[in-house]
């Protein structure tokens, strides 16, 4: 995710420019509808009708004779699994809490000091994007498990439990939070620090009382944010949670294990609801953030400040320093024949095909289902938001379309593919073809990342000028015409971050598509889940760093990409 | 060129409502353009300006009354079907294409014709050279003339522009004006623009059309809407202006506090003598030298306010009681008659620069 990215993921509405109600032309009318009725019927088959198959599967038992209430009275009264929900609000309530200090104080440094090496900074906070949230913790039994080389830093405590899930998920949300935070510091208007200044405020009042109302609403969406991300994440606790349940291992749990589909459906909206509610809330956050910009602030410049500057250096390097040095760990085990007993170098731990039938095809198929997601998932999010923005007519039906496309920031992976299990496997549905289809695996990684991509598909177009559609009429030049020669190549740079955003979280997902691969779709996330489960922790390891190799790689081809763009079209962003 | 007052209209808008939601943006709007003309829609920020050429343009039809475009009812059809050129307030031109593309946007033309075409109308708005730059390479200025140029280039036979100098800043607004002037002098396409700037209206329209919450409050030519304002909000709107509250006596007759005063009462017949009336009047409009006759007043000068070519008066009258008339006296009278505050000098209000109207504010 760049910085555009959590820009848009910060801004969810901004009030609607003076729409266009322009008689269609004939010729352009059947494209719209078509177009929008595409993306419309898009959200509701993936995202809207597999939710409600979900609601509907809950109240039936385990051979679909409907029960009712009767699944939600067992969850009550199965004492493991309220047991569940006890250790998810806890521990989420805690990862959350150690995270965004973390992630403000590394945000406040990254924005309002001159320490050396900000750009690194930048980079390596993003480090954790790279990988499944399972590598954090494969990295954590390495370091900490029973063959740990620093267990005895645990003092008796183990690594399998409440301090494992911690470490990791700390590790996994913490450049989600530094994104949020990172948007919300740098929007502040440095003519209130110097009014406060000439007024005489120490440094202290003008933190307690410019910047930290400042960020309120950015501190808020990035607990939210991160409790959700926790709360609904499977990876971290299935490897390191050992007896600990979580509320997301026990879906799994309860489909993969007891195929006890009503009551993992129960379970699913119960993690729901935590995501809906946490959802609702930073979108009522953002909303208030908005306002406290007005067009004319002054973008905040730090001072020089040499003991400061040192400190925050030293700060970074430490946090920096241990998101790289988990990488690394992960990376070394990965090269080494037996850790931490034999450390001789080899490269046997990539010859998947000795701990996995599936052995390589699953990182073909990873990168199969990445390139099909970055593809459609960019076609379809761009050209939707299009013409949500710029096609003219059809209120209705926009709203309605950005409705749907702001839902599935709701809805955590896991429980997305356990509706498409309810939804796609109903023997009534005609689409039930696309079960076990690699197919499923690319749309459900599409809808399951669409909120994100949509909102910087909208950002971009809502920059350019409102009348490039009303000119292009106005010289009987039709409309898809504009949008190929004008729009699209406005909008590349944008459309370059949709695209890494889709291929690097297909890349990484577990939970979107642990519930729908099939023996010949398996792919490189599932098979490192795989791999754990039997204990190949080594061969585990390494496809991690497949997957963390493959992502860099393609974030650093976006990166060259990108500015070779910049420098070709520097004639005309001139200003 | 100047319109032919006999032809039939170019374009006919009858009783246009335009709807955004529960709010009505044009309530009702009927006018007649001539071929040729050029017209300027006039008013005040939110008084409809824009949306009534968005609905001549198709891109806000509508809600109910019809255009007739050439003797064509174009009211349901597509922007692509009518025939006009626009040039917007932000101008719209494609950033990523270089100015002779944009001009060629809208051609469909062999590409030598083509090349000639652009580098006609490149050499029309004065921009010979510009054809290989980006749009961000221009200043403001050039940027609205290669939007004029690509309005212009399918010769289309109606030009729009939606307050086109705006954005512009003073100097480069007055040679403009004078080069859209020059160029429709040139290509006698109609041309109607809007704009919020009286000045701009004054000196470049045929004709002007001055809106006001949503309705026509006046068309006319330039001199007859300031000399002759048919309501209180044009005279109020189009230059400055005195307001005295008055009462009407009979046509063509009203009292001043004490002062009974001959107006030019001939749109206030269906007026009761007797009715509370505003009676305006252009501070350039107050005789000094050759004050004396009827509608003459006693007055004194209170204020003097230096304004460079002239100064602005503030006078009371005995008999006027607290109301003051304003009167711009030209640097010369000044010197000559060496006016001071305090002064007492002979006014006359002239008959004919009198208007009158009901009271209602
Ligand atoms: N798309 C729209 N939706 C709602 N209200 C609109 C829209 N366009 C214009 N209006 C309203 O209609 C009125 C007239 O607008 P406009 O024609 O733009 O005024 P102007 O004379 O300044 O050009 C304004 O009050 C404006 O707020
Ligand atoms: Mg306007």
């Amino acid at each position: 995710m760049s910085a555009r990215m959590a820009g848009a993921r910060t801004l969810f509405f901004k009030p609607a420019a003076r729409s266009s109600s322009r008689p269609v032309e004939p010729g352009e009318r059947w494209l719209f509808g078509l177009g929008m009725g595409g993306i419309a019927l898009f959200l509701a088959l993936f995202v809207l009708l597999p939710l409600g198959a979900l609601f509907l599967r809950s109240l039936y038992d385990r051979d679909g004779v409907f029960v009712g209430l009767a699944n939600v009275v067992a969850f009550l009264e199965t004492p493991t699994l309220v047991r569940s929900v006890v250790n998810s609000l806890s521990l989420s309530l805690l990862t959350t809490l150690i995270t965004v200090t973390l992630a403000f104080l590394y945000a406040f440094c990254l924005t309002r000091t001159q320490m050396a090496g900000r750009g690194l900074f930048r980079l390596l906070a993003q480090i954790p994007l790279l990988a499944p949230s399972l590598l954090p913790a494969i990295a954590l039994v390495y370091l900490f498990g029973n063959k740990g080389i620093l267990r005895g830093l645990l003092m008796g405590e183990t690594i399998y439990g409440p301090i494992g899930i911690v470490l990791g998920e700390v590790f996994y949300t913490f450049p989600h939070a530094v994104m949020i935070l990172t948007v919300a510091l740098s929007t502040s208007d440095a003519r209130l620090y110097e009014a406060a200044e000439a007024l005489g405020a120490n440094a202290w009042k003008r933190f307690l009382t410019i910047t930290l109302p400042g960020v309120r609403y950015g501190l808020i969406s990035a607990v939210f944010v991160v409790f959700t991300l926790v709360i609904t994440d499977f990876g971290v606790p299935k490897v390191i949670g050992g007896s600990t349940n979580m509320l997301a291992t026990d879906v799994y749990k309860q489909v993969v294990g007891l195929q006890n589909f009503g009551m993992g459906a129960v379970v699913g909206l119960v993690l729901l609801l935590p995501a809906v509610l946490a959802f609702i809330a930073d979108w009522y956050g953002q909303r208030r953030q908005m306002a406290l910009l007005s067009a004319r602030s002054v973008p905040f410049q730090p001072r020089v400040n040499p003991l400061g500057d040192r400190l925050a250096f030293l700060f970074c390097a430490l946090v920096g320093g241990l998101l790289l040095g988990l990488l690394a760990v992960a990376g070394f085990a990965s090269i080494v024949t037996f850790w931490p007993y034999n450390l001789t170098p080899t490269l046997a731990n990539y010859d998947f095909a000795q701990f996995d039938a599936a052995g390589w095809s699953s990182y073909g198929n990873s990168l199969i289902l990445a390139f099909w997601t970055a593809l459609v998932g960019t076609v379809v999010v761009f050209t939707g938001a299009w013409l949500v923005e710029r096609a003219p007519g059809r209120a209705a039906m926009k709203g309605l379309v950005r409705l749907m496309a702001i839902l599935p920031l709701a809805v955590p992976g896991m429980v997305l593919g356990l509706a498409y299990i309810f939804f796609f496997n109903a023997p009534w549905n005609p689409l039930g073809g696309l079960y076990h289809s690699m197919a499923i695996l690319v749309l459900a990684t599409v809808a399951h990342f669409y909120t994100v991509s949509h909102l910087t598909a909208v950002t971009a177009l809502k920059q350019l000028d409102a009348e490039f559609e009303a000119v292009s009429a106005s010289l009987k030049v039709p409309v898809w015409t504009t949008f190929l020669r004008v729009t699209v190549p406005l909008c590349i740079p944008a459309i370059l971050d949709i695209a890494i955003y889709f291929f690097v979280n297909a890349m990484t997902t577990v939970s979107a598509v642990v519930f729908l691969y099939a023996p010949d779709t398996k792919t490189a996330s599932v098979a490192v889940l795989n791999m754990d489960d039997a204990g190949e922790v080594a061969g585990a390891a390494a496809m991690a760093m497949m997957i963390v190799l493959t992502s860099a790689g393609v974030r650093a081809l976006h990166a060259l990409l990108s500015r070779a763009l910049q420098a070709r079209t520097q004639a005309w962003r001139r200003r | 060129m100047t319109a032919d007052p006999t032809a039939p209209p170019f374009l006919r808008l009858e009783s246009i409502v335009k709807q955004f939601g529960g709010f009505t943006a044009l309530k009702g709007v009927s006018l007649d353009i001539r071929r040729g003309e050029f017209v300027c829609f006039l008013g005040p920020s939110g008084c409809g300006k824009t949306t009534l050429l968005r609905v001549i343009a198709g891109l806000d039809p509508q809600n109910t009354g019809t255009v007739r475009l050439a003797g064509r009812d174009v009211s349901r059809l597509p922007p692509s079907a009518r025939d006009y050129g626009i040039v917007f307030q932000s101008y719209a031109l494609f950033p990523n294409l270089t100015v002779h593309r944009n001009v060629a946007y809208g051609l469909k033309l062999s590409r030598a014709a083509e090349r000639a075409r652009v580098d006609e109308l490149l050499a029309l708005v004065g921009l010979p050279d510009a054809g290989p730059k980006y749009p961000a390479q221009l200043s403001g200025g050039q940027q609205q003339r290669v939007a004029l140029a690509r309005a212009l280039a399918p010769s289309p036979g109606l030009l729009l522009l939606d307050e086109p100098l705006s954005a512009l800043d003073a100097r480069v607004r007055l040679h403009l004006r004078q080069q859209i002037r020059d160029l429709h002098r040139r290509l006698g396409i109609t041309t109607i623009m809007v704009t919020h700037d009286q000045e701009e209206a004054l000196t470049m329209a045929d004709r002007i059309v001055v809106m006001n919450n949503g309705v026509i409050e006046q068309v006319g030519a330039p001199n007859e809407v300031y000399h002759r304002p048919a309501t209180a909000f044009v005279a109020d709107f189009v230059g400055a202006m005195n307001f005295l509250p008055g009462v009407l006596e009979s046509p063509g007759r009203v009292r001043l506090g004490d002062h009974g005063f001959d107006c030019d009462g001939d749109h206030l017949t269906s007026t009761a003598p007797g009715s509370a009336v505003t009676v305006c009047l252009r501070p350039e409009d107050v005789q000094v030298r050759a004050a004396g006759g009827a509608n003459t007043l006693d007055a004194v000068i209170e204020s003097l306010e230096f304004l460079g070519p002239f100064h602005r008066a503030r006078l009371a009258a005995e008999g006027l009681g607290s109301a003051r008339v304003t009167a711009d006296l030209s640097a010369n009278l000044v010197r000559d008659l060496s006016l001071d505050p305090g002064r007492r000098l002979a006014v006359t209000l002239p008959r004919e620069r009198l208007r009158v109207f009901e009271a209602t504010r």
